[in-house]
């Protein structure tokens, strides 16, 4: 479970620390006691920046750091299929083996997959994105009818 | 092998406890330090379970069949079992509930239903300690909300005790009810019962101690004790799960209303109203866990054989021994009593800046069970500080190769994530 990667991730986390943000989210897993405040910052539709602050186990921890390398840079769109596939592979019971087009969408996210397998973690794993996808819909919200793209957003989020 | 003064048999009492040979990830033997939170079972309490499915299985208290005479002396024969193991004047004073939270959510919502002197309503206060499991704080939150009595509660020291300090202070002539735990689930500590039974009885305030990390460790005196109700659990003392227990003064069982209505607890039923048996079946409406009380018997039986007074021994001798070898661990530091006096066979701690989720895991790999997180203590959690702590516990089958076991994890611990 305790992937090279994430052991990485852990000790030399991407992206820590609060930074601006249209809107900022606080999560905790309350069977850990894994805390994080996450901020997004958009441009439009492209993710601009994502800070966090938090304290957890390394999975949690090395999971956000994960994110913010990922998402970082992305368009809204592929960021939520980043986020739905990263979320299926954590579903998986440790029974879905990354294939080549999931590897090359989750770069180090793969590396959770062993982590599927343990269901206590995987709340741990999805701390950080759950976050992420709470502070977006956020950020939208906030931004309302003046913000570009918001409808097709909605839109998504229905079928999704 | 380490040898140790004091110690059990453990080779011979461990062949009683199939799960202790179990092998775990793939041909590691299992090390079992998670006993705070469920005890592991002998066979005789799996067989008493069987046996009594397999011969005498019937409801209690109904029938004039032979099954249900057999089910219901066994049931009653367990309730006498119960009442000797823990010195009970009486057996009409041992009351069976599912769990240790179910005898101390019934002794809340007596206090709250009661008339006067026992009944808890505003302008009175409820005292209990910060170092409560969280099975003895919400039923006081939510009697306090919805009496409006007041809660209030002992701090805790730097060394993981009661600050009693402001005793006299907390416990006033508004006291209706005092409920504290007698050893910590989480950090092992004895607490000094006996200093606040006096105080509780100077201003006539009833005291509900819970026992759940007591009665399977140590010999358990209700007499001695002098509280009003005393609440355990029968998983952590080699029971099976389902089966907890109220002890409480045989007058105040007979002047406190029943909380729970319904078969076995009346005396005759109109469509006006109801009277009730006496205690302690006017507490125990439907159908207990009859199977399961008999397995508590069992447990008691194979408890009382060993002696608990030679099982506090043992886990004496094995609690100095681990707390020596835990603190020469680097950045290991113990939440709690750092000594062995006055404290029980749980041990929490935290490793450096490692998670405790990540301690737990990577000693699961080694097949090393201990439990992680805040315990159902989340309060004491935030009085040091600190997300969450590992906590090793010992029984009456744990043995020093199992404490070698544990320090050698955790340095294994320690290097993976250094």
């Amino acid at each position: 479970m305790y992937q090279e990667v994430i052991l990485d991730h852990y000790k030399h986390p991407h992206g820590r620390g609060l930074r601006d943000g249209d809107a900022e989210v606080h999560h905790v897993n309350p069977t850990c006691g894994d805390e994080i405040t996450l901020r997004v910052r958009y441009d439009g539709d492209t993710i601009e920046d994502v800070s966090y602050e938090g304290q957890g186990c390394s999975i949690s921890q090395a999971s956000a750091s994960v994110l913010n390398e990922l998402l970082v840079g992305k368009e809204l769109a592929e960021a939520r299929r980043i986020q739905e596939t990263f979320l299926e592979l954590m579903q998986s019971k440790g029974q879905l083996e990354p294939d080549d087009s999931m590897e090359d969408l989750l770069e180090d996210a793969v590396a959770f997959a062993g982590v599927s397998k343990y269901p206590a973690r995987v709340k741990c794993a999805l701390l950080s994105w759950m976050a992420w996808k709470d502070a977006t819909s956020k950020a939208f919200s906030e931004a309302g009818t003046t913000a570009q793209g918001t409808e097709a957003d909605s839109a998504k989020e229905k079928t999704a | 092998m380490t040898q140790l003064p004091g110690l059990l048999d453990t080779e011979a009492i461990r062949k009683d406890f199939p799960i202790l040979d179990r092998l775990v990830h793939d041909g590691q033997k299992l090390v079992y330090l998670d006993n705070a939170a469920t005890s592991q079972k002998p066979t005789q309490v799996l067989d008493a379970l069987a046996g009594y499915y397999e011969k005498h299985n019937a409801n209690v208290h109904r029938g004039v069949h032979v099954l249900a005479e057999e089910a219901t002396a066994l049931y009653e024969g367990a309730r006498d079992k119960v009442a000797a193991f823990i010195n009970a004047p009486s057996r009409d004073e041992v009351i069976f509930t599912k769990n240790a939270s179910e005898s101390l959510n019934l002794v809340a919502n007596m206090l709250g239903w009661a008339d006067e002197p026992y009944r808890v309503e505003r302008d009175t206060e409820i005292v209990i300690t910060e170092m409560e499991h969280h099975s003895n704080i919400v039923p006081w939150q939510l009697l306090s909300q919805r009496t409006g009595a007041k809660l209030k509660w002992f701090g805790l020291t730097d060394e993981g005790r009661l600050d009693m300090a402001g005793i006299e202070e907390l416990i006033t002539e508004r006291t209706k009810v005092v409920a504290l735990t007698l050893v910590s689930n989480i950090m092992g500590t004895f607490n000094p019962v006996e200093d606040i039974v006096r105080r509780a009885q100077e201003v006539g305030a009833l005291v509900v101690v819970d026992a759940s990390q007591a009665a399977p460790h140590m010999a358990l005196d209700v007499q001695a004790l002098q509280a009003d109700f005393v609440a355990f659990t029968g998983h952590k003392m080699c029971g099976p799960t389902g089966i907890g227990v109220l002890w409480g003064r045989q007058e105040l069982l007979n002047d406190l209303p029943p909380f729970l209505g319904g078969g076995e607890m009346i005396e005759t039923v109109t469509m006006h109203s109801s009277t009730y048996a006496p205690a302690p079946h006017k507490f125990e409406a439907g159908t207990p866990p009859v199977a399961q009380a008999v397995g508590l018997g069992a447990a008691v039986d194979y408890l009382t054989a060993i002696g608990m007074d030679r099982i506090q021994q043992h886990e004496h001798a094995l609690t100095e021994y681990a707390v020596r070898k835990l603190q020469e661990i680097p950045d290991l530091r113990i939440i709690g009593p750092a000594t062995a006096e006055d404290r029980g066979a749980t041990i929490s701690f935290t490793l450096g800046d490692i998670h405790p989720h990540d301690v737990g895991q990577v000693l699961d790999e080694q097949g090393i069970a201990v439990r992680v997180g805040h315990h159902c203590a989340r309060p004491v959690c935030l009085r040091y500080g600190i997300p969450a702590t590992t906590r090793a516990s010992f029984y009456l089958y744990s043995t020093p190769a199992e404490v070698d076991a544990l320090a050698d994890g955790l340095e294994h611990v320690r290097n993976f994530f250094a």
